[in-house]
């Protein structure tokens, strides 16, 4: 091989990375739409598998299945916002910087066939290693969970990974967010063994403290902003 | 199909010949990139607790190696050898992040269960290592052939311990149960060595003992 030049060197290099940049623009604008599709049609899926539809031709009737609105942290409703394509980890992130910022929470009205409602809510915190999640069925009287699903960017596997196991989130089925004085008490994940006679507390993952602090943290600060509006609908429209 | 066959009779001899198939064999048995050279051990550690997404790893590490080999050979008597391993680096890094994205786009829950490996497949020591031992120094075409070669024989491997992994681990083969409720109910259960690393590392370790004694040539001599 003969010796190449420094300036053919440099261009070279300027080339070769040149022609890298806009291959992977060009890929990366033609994947967008279905990478995005995908991300929708799954945050779709958690929500609708809450009140246990499953069919993959429930996902396509989204829209007619739930309504979707969007409340502010203080359980005013916020006019002209789209729920599904509410980001609420960067809604998070944003009060983080900004304290004076309202985070806006997306929220789900579903009514089943007997005309009982749902309200499926989300929730997002953080976990060991980083974002944690959840989505929750709540039932009409704004007390008992229906339902709950949780997943995690990385968690330790084994450990706070086990958040997203079936045998963890079923803990949360019929527990009470409210105490008897009908005060705002949330459910924590606590260490211990803790049956139905605890309605405000489910089992902590061992080894998996701060994972299990974490889900503790993001219930108690979503699920307060969820039922601030959850109670107005409720005093404001009984008969509903 | 059949056009094909008939009208490459005369091409095809030259096309594939004896040297040409030992790039894909060798690397298959004798010369295989994980179990005899050691490489790559690190994702087959990782993505091997199911058969599936090992699969999927399995094809989009071949189309790196395959097309990296292609791409580095073309450009083999350009490329400023002060530079070759950057630039080997940005190739092999490019198809990366386009299988990533491609995943991301089409097959969303495996890309979802491979998580950070399928970037991790920059670095694998089976990509560069082909790269610099033959895309450097060889034609385009038989370096293609020899990516493919290695990228099969990586995924023969992993496979292969997926297969054991995801057999005892959960009873299931590409996501099919096979081991009977029957077995269960009479005290059977998953290994849950099985699910984590280091239960491939015994599985992997299984395989070259095996070959090394079903293949006696493979020991070095003393």
């Amino acid at each position: 091989m003969s010796p190449i030049s420094t300036s053919g060197t440099i261009v070279f290099a300027l080339v070769v990375t040149t022609l890298s940049a806009a291959l992977l623009a060009v890929a990366a604008t033609i994947l967008k739409p279905a990478q995005d599709e995908n991300v929708l049609k799954e945050k779709q899926q958690n929500i609708l598998s809450l009140v246990g539809l499953n069919d993959p031709n429930d996902f396509k009737k989204f829209d007619q299945l739930v309504q979707g609105l969007v409340i502010d942290q203080d359980g005013q409703l916020v006019q002209g916002v789209d729920a599904i394509s509410l980001d609420l980890p960067m809604e998070k992130k944003l009060s983080t910087k900004n304290p004076q910022y309202k985070v806006r929470y997306p929220m789900y009205v579903y009514r089943d066939p007997s005309g009982r409602t749902t309200y499926l809510l989300q929730a997002a915190g953080t976990g060991l290693w980083g974002p944690i999640w959840g989505y929750l069925a709540l039932d009409e009287d704004g007390n008992t969970l229906r339902s709950a699903i949780f997943d995690h960017k990385g968690e330790t596997p084994g450990l706070g990974a086990e958040i997203n196991t079936d045998a963890f989130e079923q803990q949360f089925i019929n527990k009470k967010l409210l105490n008897q004085q009908g005060d705002f008490v949330s459910v924590k994940v606590e260490k211990g063994k803790h049956d139905a006679s605890m309605p405000h507390a489910v089992d902590a993952i061992s080894g998996g403290t701060i994972t299990s602090n974490g889900v503790s943290k993001m219930l108690e600060q979503d699920l307060a902003c969820y039922l601030k509006y959850i109670r107005q609908q409720s005093t404001q429209s009984p008969q509903s | 199909m059949s056009d094909v066959l008939v009208q490459s009779p005369a091409e095809k001899k030259p096309l594939i010949g004896k040297k040409e198939r030992k790039l894909i064999t060798d690397p298959l048995s004798d010369n295989n990139p994980v179990t005899i050279q050691v490489l790559g051990i690190c994702s087959a550690l990782a993505v091997t607790t199911q058969m599936k997404p090992t699969m999927v790893m399995a094809l989009s590490v071949t189309a790196v190696i395959a097309l990296s080999n292609l791409v580095i050979s073309l450009m083999r008597n350009a490329i400023p050898s002060r530079i070759r391993i950057i630039v080997q680096l940005t190739v092999v890094s490019v198809l990366v992040i386009l299988v990533d994205q491609i995943l991301k786009a089409y097959m969303y829950d495996i890309s979802k269960q491979l998580s950070v490996f399928v970037g991790l497949i920059i670095t694998n020591c089976i990509v560069m290592g082909r790269l610099e031992a033959y895309a450097m120094g060889n034609k385009p075409f038989p370096s293609l052939l020899d990516g493919l070669g290695n990228g099969f024989g990586y995924g023969a491997v992993i496979l292969t311990v997926a297969f054991v992994r995801e057999l005892l681990g959960s009873g299931k083969v590409f996501g099919f149960k096979v081991v009977p409720d029957v077995l269960y109910q009479a005290g059977y259960v998953n290994n849950g060595l099985m699910m984590i690393p280091a239960g491939a590392l015994f599985v992997v370790a299984c395989y070259i003992w095996v070959q090394r004694s079903l293949a006696k040539h493979l020991e070095e001599k003393e």
